[in-house]
């Protein structure tokens, strides 16, 4: 197991991906961060609060639990459903930002674009990730990366957030072998 | 979870819980524009009533059809049925055809169970009501809609007193609401004449009264349920006039309820028998809901029954 990012680099990363957003974006009036379970919805409030603190003003933050948009339910237990939280004034027209902790297949961002697509039409869809690990089964890139991880398929990247695992940091773990 | 869902009892605690909060996730998708997951696309589910039912039957269809399930409705009138096939032969029959679901409803008590230790079917069995036993469903639905209006919607049913009035003797929903009321902390109140009790009640987790005007001032929800005539060969009470006066809910017996108590129905109603019409479309009924809440707790049952690996269990997430 190594530390692939300590907690002062996701800080910085996620203060870079704030700035960025607001470039692209030119501004942030029409922007909405919507949050993707578990880990990504804290980074969403915590990029939510960063760009809302340069802006001087509140941007719009949801969840977006996209299980029952996923294409490999019948591969795996049943998961349990997470709350998911409308932003105020809706997606319509906006340019919604989906957040996430590790992009990997792509598969999530993928059931994530059909679920947003429920919920309204935004003007575009942006993608901000902590890690990219490479490993794409889908054509599905992201707009904002905090690191890029080089990995093996076997290898398993977790991301801890203080919110739910009481610590900051990425780790690099390899699958033991059994 | 589990692979049939055959009564309120083989729930525990927890999966009552799951279920619960997994319908009220359910209940956005009912609320949103697009009314419709992709989450049971391709699979089919059956609908296999014997009996006559209104709402439960286009409830489970309406569910299974928000979640992309197709949905084959066969009812016993103007089937084989009627031309004396058995209940093993119409289900090998769908088993054939390749049903992931069979919901049951069956004018007799253990119908269901019988389906599901069978080997005529593969899928998931659904008990939607056998005979005078249960109908877990209904009780799901009716917990759901108390813990909404009187626990805001989180939670278990601690604290809460529920009456349930009438033809406890009959009911299926009653025997289910029991089990399920009381799995979830709440205390039951069984309000009927002592002929409309079934032999052996005292043994059930709820206290009985022959009085529904001691009871109501000290109630938190009560449920009215309906007086079964079709069942009814013998005469259980002198009167229909009779049966009103002491165990129907009319405005009178209304005001004397607490100020957040809310009226339930499992439906259909018998107006002007054990409720007033005046009574049912109050402002404190929940009627109605209750059969929008009944969708999308058949949603989560649906979804947690069909939607995983074949014979898994919860978990956590998981990266992917």
């Amino acid at each position: 197991m190594s530390v692939a990012l300590p907690a002062v680099d996701i800080s910085r990363a996620l203060i870079r991906i704030s700035h960025e957003i607001i470039e692209k974006n030119s501004g942030s009036d029409s922007i909405v961060l919507m949050g993707i379970p578990t880990r990504g919805a804290f980074l969403a409030q915590r990029l939510a609060q960063k760009i809302s603190t340069i802006e001087g003003h509140q941007i719009p933050v949801g969840t977006l639990d996209i299980t029952l948009h996923r294409d490999d339910l019948r591969m795996n237990p049943i998961r349990p459903l997470v709350p998911s939280l409308s932003p105020t004034g809706g997606i319509d027209g906006r340019d919604v930002i989906l957040v996430d902790d590790v992009l990997f297949s792509g598969r999530t961002i993928r059931a994530a674009l059909d679920a947003l697509g429920d919920l309204g039409r935004p003007r575009s869809v942006q993608l901000a990730v902590l890690m990219d690990r490479g490993h794409r089964e889908l054509p599905i890139r992201a707009d904002y990366v905090g690191k890029n991880l080089p990995t093996s398929r076997s290898q398993v990247v977790k991301v801890h957030l203080t919110e739910i695992d009481g610590i900051d940091e990425v780790v690099l773990e390899s699958e033991e072998v059994k | 979870m589990m692979r049939h869902l055959l009564s309120a009892s083989d729930l525990s605690y927890e999966q009552a819980l799951l279920i619960l909060d997994t319908a009220q996730e359910m209940a956005k998708v009912s609320e949103s524009s697009v009314k419709k997951l992709p989450t049971l696309r391709g699979r089919t589910i059956v609908n296999l009533f014997f009996e006559d039912s209104t709402r439960t039957r286009i409830s489970f269809e309406a569910a299974a059809k928000r979640l992309s399930a197709d949905v084959i409705n066969f009812s016993a009138k103007g089937s084989s049925v009627s031309k004396g096939e058995s209940l093993k032969d119409t289900a090998q029959t769908l088993q054939a055809m390749g049903a992931d679901a069979v919901i049951i409803r069956h004018g007799s008590s253990g119908a269901a169970k019988r389906l599901a230790d069978s080997h005529w079917t593969s899928g998931a069995v659904i008990n939607a009501g056998d005979g005078t036993h249960e109908h877990p469903t209904q009780a799901l639905l009716d917990a759901f809609t108390i813990r909404k209006h009187l626990h805001v919607g989180v939670g278990d049913l601690r604290g809460l007193t529920i009456a349930i009035v009438g033809d406890i003797l009959h009911s299926r929903v009653a025997r289910s609401n029991v089990i399920l009321l009381s799995l979830l902390g709440a205390q039951v109140i069984l309000v009927a004449p002592p002929t409309l009790l079934p032999l052996g009640v005292e043994a059930w987790p709820a206290q009985i009264s022959y009085d529904l005007d001691s009871v109501l001032p000290q109630v938190d929800a009560v449920m009215m349920l309906r007086v079964q005539q079709e069942r009814m060969a013998d005469f259980f009470f002198p009167t229909a006039r009779e049966y009103s006066h002491y165990f129907g809910l009319n405005r009178r017996r209304l005001s004397s309820l607490k100020s957040n108590a809310i009226i339930m129905h499992p439906g259909p109603m018998n107006r002007g028998l054990e409720i007033t019409a005046e009574v049912a479309d109050s402002a404190r009924s929940v009627i109605l809901e209750q059969v929008t809440n009944g969708v999308s707790v058949r949603m989560a049952v649906l979804y947690l029954l069909l939607a995983g690996a074949p014979s898994g269990d919860i978990e956590g997430s998981v990266q992917v």
